[in-house]
């Protein structure tokens, strides 16, 4: 067996079983844990399928800022002096059935559907190749996103201040 | 146990999806919901990042997923921004409690 084979297997079991100990916990704080595991498992998958590129903007935009963000979001969030971090669960039967009925709807596609693979043989850099494709045929969305990423930021600033600007008319 | 080949990659990618909808159908904390968001982002990129390696989608897979991520950043972003002002506006953060359209 080769090392990449049980590389796959070791990570894609990390990953599944730290979503899974993220959405069954009880504890938000455990939760957005395990997701960072989650996270780094699915940037392990993406060396896997040769894009180093993309795994490390997954550990630096993921595991560096979104899950910060989340983590300040739940610390300022917390109910009343007690420090609880529990959260509630309703609709257990539903979801359960829901989502166990798209897995399974989703893995009987993927297994049945006969995929036209071509073997493209081992890609050892994608940086270079990535960047010339930005500044090429990519370049229309890459300068949309840009602004898109700065409205988005105006936003959040200005919802931010605006919520200070509240509490000192209010308080 | 088998090499990993296309199917694979996607399966874990439908199993992260699964559990992604389970944390945003059963859980009631806002935050929960947008961890139950980014773990449904992450899916879709496995399977981009999986058909540019074994198809002939080849480097634009990588590239749709690269702007996923950038996305799935400024979507967060502004998602807890409204969580907080809603938080600070309500007191809380539960869904089910929120129930007005102009507080």
């Amino acid at each position: 067996m080769e090392l990449t084979t049980i590389l796959f297997y070791l990570f894609s079991i990390v990953t599944i079983t730290a979503a899974a100990v993220m959405v069954f916990s009880n504890n938000i704080v455990h939760s957005a844990f395990a997701l960072m595991f989650t996270l780094i498992g699915v940037a392990a998958l993406y060396v896997l399928l040769y894009a180093d590129f993309l795994a490390a903007t997954q550990l630096l935009v993921y595991v560096g800022g979104i899950l910060i963000l989340i983590l300040f979001g739940i610390m300022l969030t917390t109910q009343g002096k007690s420090l609880s971090f529990k959260t509630s669960t309703v609709n257990i039967a539903p979801a359960s059935i829901l989502s166990v009925a798209a897995a399974a709807l989703l893995i009987y596609a993927f297994v049945k559907t006969d995929w036209k693979i071509t073997e493209s043989g081992v890609r050892d850099e994608t940086v270079h190749e990535m960047g010339m494709m930005l500044m090429g045929e990519y370049i229309l969305p890459f300068i949309v996103v840009g602004v898109l990423l700065l409205i988005a930021i105006i936003g959040a600033i200005l919802m931010a201040t605006r919520l200070s600007a509240h509490n000192d008319g209010e308080v | 146990m088998i090499d990993p080949g296309l199917t694979h990659f996607l399966i874990v990618g439908a199993i992260l999806f699964a559990l992604g909808l389970m944390a945003i159908l059963s859980k009631r904390n806002t935050i929960m919901v947008l961890m139950g968001v980014e773990l449904i982002l992450n899916a879709a990129n496995i399977n981009l990042v999986a058909f540019s390696r074994f198809t002939e989608l080849s480097l634009n897979g990588q590239m749709i997923g690269l702007f996923v991520i950038i996305i799935a950043a400024a979507e967060a972003a502004v998602a807890l921004a409204i969580v907080l002002n809603v938080y600070n506006r309500y007191n809380t953060i539960n869904l089910d409690q929120i129930n007005l359209m102009k507080g």
